[in-house]
Formats: structure tokens, sequence, C-alpha cells
């Protein structure tokens, strides 16, 4: 209990460490930025009434008080960490006055909703077929399946969810390409709702499976033809041990733990995914947020769904970290 | 080198499909350098024609016949994704081998920024990166930024390697005769780790030509440069799939597929490769 208490201690400490160093950058690079948030919402007002000279002034410098953009660069930084910790990125420019953390806590329940279903679904279908095909190497069906996912595997999710609204949306139209649930259902703990948001969440979610399943059915077959040639299997299939438990017990429970370390690795890349698939499929979550917040010059806003997204990421990855040595007893055991 | 060429084309056939693809690719995009037309111009096609014997990938909506425009948008797109594997390398294979060989606490503080870069998600710091440069980010800015995100995975694959080879015979015997440390990683241990270091910058092109592809479909690079990314970028802002000029987007898809399908092959049959125990099996021992 001890050893798993040190352990913790040092990944929370990693935790903490990839948080700073992921939201420092992002403040490096967003303070690089020409685009000044300040300058923005003036040209905002001005377009709308013509102001005096002295006006647009006092204005200008109502603004850089409220961004808190009067001090130097480094207080800046200090003050942003403050904000950050109470959860605070202050106000959002395509929706000004709206907070920025506002939207994005619209926002996050979509991808965080997409994302784990697509990633439970992806990991267990990907191994547990790439385990049967590690297995039963002569199947037809399972080699019928590792040919598609080679030739799926390598394409970016850009173009496998285009491809899908393609064929989904134009050629056989019977799903919904677009948007979170239907227009006329009122959001709600209602069947209706529900039954629309999952109705809806078919496509995003199928196309993101469809990719990632590859990597760990490749993964996963490598891990399991490796096992099968261990002395303990072979011994196994001489004692007469049925075949469907030395499958699910000796041979795929050992291999699944180094898939779930594999996942934590994996995790940022599928979020990223994840980004690009709702940006195609207008779902509204953080991705579509962000690319509406790029085009609108948002400053305030990209930087904080990056910083979100950096601590989202971290944390999930920190808690399968967590998980491991529950599973592995030899991780248990350093 | 040439020998183990031969025996893969000759026994893998994964490795002989992916070295056809990614040699006819490589090849279509050499066309580019005799081009009879600057990829830069607009209209000098008759716009919206299919593929005919006249145009054999047909024409798009801004007058520019797609054969010619694809050799182009290809160079550019496999230049750039050879760009990040070579530079991304180069961190991999410092940072792998100084850490497996040097070990203690070079090795921690390199794995501790390791995981730092491999947790942090890096499509919205590509996003930030756009936001922040805009026309300036060139193709070579945003090479540059992909391949300080593209080396941890590789760099703990290198690591591994060079952890088992710092306890060999060999290595002893260097430390010995007074080799210093820069030179024994640099020529005693580079050569065993070279065959990961192919098969990852295949996946590291793999991965990087993909994001490009993706910030360029969403108009997130310099869209003047033509590569598959924005060839699709501008067929989709002229609703090529509306208005019916499919093979706008089909071909462009269709390139890029075959160009990862190869990359894919070529990575993965290089892995199997490396790993004796499954290529015994390929030879039926």
């Amino acid at each position: 209990m001890a050893g798993y208490l040190f352990f913790a201690l040092k990944r929370l400490l990693q935790l903490a460490a990839v948080i700073f160093a992921g939201t420092s950058l992002a403040f490096v690079i967003a303070k690089l930025s020409p685009i000044s948030p300040v300058e923005t919402i003036i040209a905002r007002v001005t377009n709308r009434a013509s102001m005096s000279p002295t006006a647009i002034q006092s204005l200008r410098e109502t603004y850089t008080q409220l961004f808190g953009l009067d001090v130097p660069v480094w207080e800046q930084y200090v003050n942003f960490w403050a904000r950050l910790l109470t959860g605070d990125f202050g106000p959002s420019l395509i929706a000004y006055p709206t907070p920025a953390i506002e939207l994005i806590m619209l926002a996050l329940p979509w991808t965080v909703g997409l994302l784990s279903v697509a990633v439970v679904l992806t990991w267990i279908l990907g191994n547990v077929l790439g385990g049967l095909a590690g297995y039963y190497q002569n199947s037809r069906f399972l080699k019928a399946v590792g040919i598609f996912a080679v030739g799926i595997q390598p394409i970016p999710y850009y173009i496998v969810a285009f491809l899908m609204v393609v064929i989904f949306g134009y050629l056989w139209p019977v799903l919904p390409i677009a948007g979170g649930f239907s227009m006329n259902v009122r959001p709600g703990l209602t069947f209706e709702y529900v039954s629309s948001v999952l109705h809806h969440a078919i496509l995003p979610a199928s196309s993101l499976v469809l990719v990632g399943m590859g990597t760990w059915f490749f993964g996963m077959r490598a891990l399991v033809s490796n096992i099968i040639t261990e002395d303990y299997v072979t011994y196994a299939e001489l004692a007469g041990v049925e075949q469907g438990r030395i499958v699910s017990s000796y041979v795929m429970r050992n291999a699944f733990v180094p898939q779930l370390t594999a996942l934590a690795m994996a995790l940022g890349g599928i979020f990223s995914g994840t980004i690009i698939t709702e940006q195609v499929f207008a779902y509204p979550g953080l991705g579509t947020l962000l690319i509406r917040a790029v085009n609108g010059g948002d400053t305030t806003l990209v930087l904080a769904v990056s910083c979100i997204s950096v601590v989202a990421v971290a944390t999930a990855i920190f808690i399968i970290d967590l998980l491991h040595p529950v599973l592995d007893p030899r991780v248990r055991a350093e | 080198m040439f020998s183990v060429f031969r025996d893969l084309i000759r026994y893998n056939i994964e490795f002989a499909v992916g070295v056809v693809l990614v040699s006819g690719v490589v090849l279509f995009a050499l066309l580019s350098y005799v081009s009879p037309v600057d990829p830069t111009l607009i209209y000098v096609a008759i716009p919206d024609q299919p593929p005919s014997t006249q145009y054999w990938f047909g024409t798009n909506s801004r007058g520019q016949d797609l054969f010619w425009q694809m050799t182009f948008a290809l160079r550019n797109t496999l230049s750039f994704g050879l760009t990040v594997a070579v530079l991304s390398r180069v961190i991999s294979i410092v940072v792998g081998l100084a850490a497996g060989y040097l070990g203690g606490w070079v090795d921690r503080v390199l794995m501790f920024i390791n995981d730092i870069f491999v947790a942090i998600p890096i499509f919205p710091i590509l996003v930030l990166f756009y936001f922040v440069l805009r026309s300036n980010l060139d193709t070579f800015t945003l090479a540059l930024v992909m391949a300080s995100f593209g080396w941890p995975f590789d760099a703990r694959l290198i690591r591994s390697v060079a952890l088992g080879l710092r306890h060999r015979e060999f290595t002893r015997h260097a430390v010995f005769a007074g080799m210093p440390a820069r030179k024994i990683m640099m020529e005693e241990h580079l050569p065993y780790v070279m065959p990961i270091i192919f098969s990852t910058a295949m996946a590291n092109m793999i991965w990087s030509i993909g994001l490009e592809v993706t910030l360029a479909v969403l108009g997130f690079t310099n869209l003047n440069i033509p590569t598959v990314g924005t060839a699709l970028y501008w067929a989709n802002n002229h609703s090529a799939m509306v208005v019916g000029v499919w093979w706008w987007i089909m071909i462009p898809v269709i390139l890029i597929v075959l160009t990862f399908l190869g990359l894919f092959l070529l990575a993965v049959s290089m892995n199997e490769y490396i790993d004796p125990r499954s290529r015994l099996r390929r030879m039926g021992a």
C-alpha cells in the first residue's frame, strides 16, 4: 500500500508538471499573438456607433484593465495562473461578455461524452478482435478484418469522417450528419432528448471507432501471437484446458494490461481526433468551439480551450496510469 | 543493407506492396519538375472538366489541370512529411540514446520531459500556433513545430533498445578502450537502432501528413501553397461535392490514401522484420 501511495504521489507530481508546462506553453504562444483582444472589441463597438476619440481612448483603457493587460507580462502570467486555478479566463470575444469558461462548460460534456464512448468502444472492439485474430490465425473472417483495418487505419480522421458524411448524408441519407440533437427536441432528461443525442452521436462516434480500431487490433494481434508461443499456453493446451478459457483467461488477460498503458499514451491523439470529427459533423463540443474561436479572432477563448484540453487529457492519462498497478501485479511489486 | 532490402521484397508481400505504392507516389510527385503549368496560376484551363484524355484527372472550379496541380501538391505534402520525420528523428535519437546509455539522472530528467510531451494534446497547440502566426506560418515553421512534438514515443522506443545494448560485451570493450560516451552512442549503438528509426520515420510521416491535411482542410495553414490538404480545402470551399465536381475531392483523397497505405505497409513490415520471432514464424520455423 505504501508503495502504491508513493507511485500515486509521483504520478501526481508528473500530472502537475504536465499541466504547468502545457498551459505555460499555451500562454507564451498566445502572448505572441498580434491580435489584441482590446482592439478587437473596440473595432466591434465602434462599428455600431461613432464615438469621439476621447471616448474610444477611455474605452480602450477600461478594456485593457478588464483583460488585465495593463501590467507587465510576468505579472500577467502570475495573474493568468491565479485565474486559471479559479477557472476564470476572462470574457470571450465572440460571445462578449459571456465568460470563456461558460462557453467551454457548455461544450465540454459533448466532447467528453463522445470521446469516452468512442475510446471505450474502440479499445474493446480493437483488442477483442485483435486478440482473437492473434489466436485463431487461420480464421477467414478475422483475416478480412485485418485487411480492412490495414486499409482504413492510416487514413486521417478528417478524411474518414468526411467520407461518412458523403455516404450517409448524400448517397444514403439514413443518419443525421450534423448537430448534437434534433432541433425540435427540448434539452432535458426525457426519452426523446436522450435518444436524439444518441442518434446524432452514431456517425461521429463510429468514424472515430473505425480509424482508431486498427492500432489496437494490430497491437493486440502482435501481443497475442507472441504470448501463444509461451510455455504456459502450450502446457495449458496439452493439459486439455478448454480453448475458450485459454483465450480469455490465459492469453487475452495478459495482453490487455500493456494495451491499457498504450491507451494512456494514445489518448492525446484520440482527443485531437475528436476535435476534428466534431468540426466535420458540426457537433457542439470543444472542437467546434475552438474553430469558431479561431475564425472569430477570439484570443481568450482559444487560449482557454487549449488550457482546458491540456488539463483534461493529462488528467485522463493520470487516471489510467493509477489503474495500471491495480491490474498488473508485476507493476505493483515494484 | 541491399541484401536485406532484396530479402524483404522477396519474402514480405506487405513490404513489396508498400515499396510499389510509395515509389509510385514519389514518381508522380517528381513529375512536378517537368510540369508545363505553373501551379500558382488559376483559370488556365477550362473549369469543371471531368477526367478525360485531355485532362487525365479533370480540372477544378479554379481552372487548374488537376493532374499537374496534384503533382505539386503531393510533392509539397511528401517533403513536408519528410522534413518533420527527419527533424524529429534527430531529437528522438539524441534523447533516446542518451537516456538509455547514460542512465541515472540524465535518464530520469529526459524521460520526465518526454512524459510531458506525450501528454500535451497537440492539435489545440497547433491551432494556437496558426492563430498567432497566421500568414507567417510557412511550411517549414509548421514542420518545425510538429517535429518538436513528434519525437517522444520514438525516443522511448530507442531508449529501450539502448538500455539493452548498454550491458552488452562490446559496449564494455568500448568503454575500457577509452571511447567517449558520445562516440559509443553514435558509432556503436546507432547502427542497432537504425531499423527502428526507419520504421518510426514512416509512422511519423503518416502522423505529420495527416495532421497537415487536417489543419489545411480546416483552413489553418498557408492556403496558397498547393498541398493535398489545401486541395481539399479549396474543393470544400467551392462545394465541389454539392456541385458534382466529385473528382476534385476523390482524386486527392485517393492519392493521400495510397500514400498512407504505402508508408504504413513499409512501417509495419519493417517492424515485423525487426522482431525476430515474427520473422521466424513467417519463414515457417
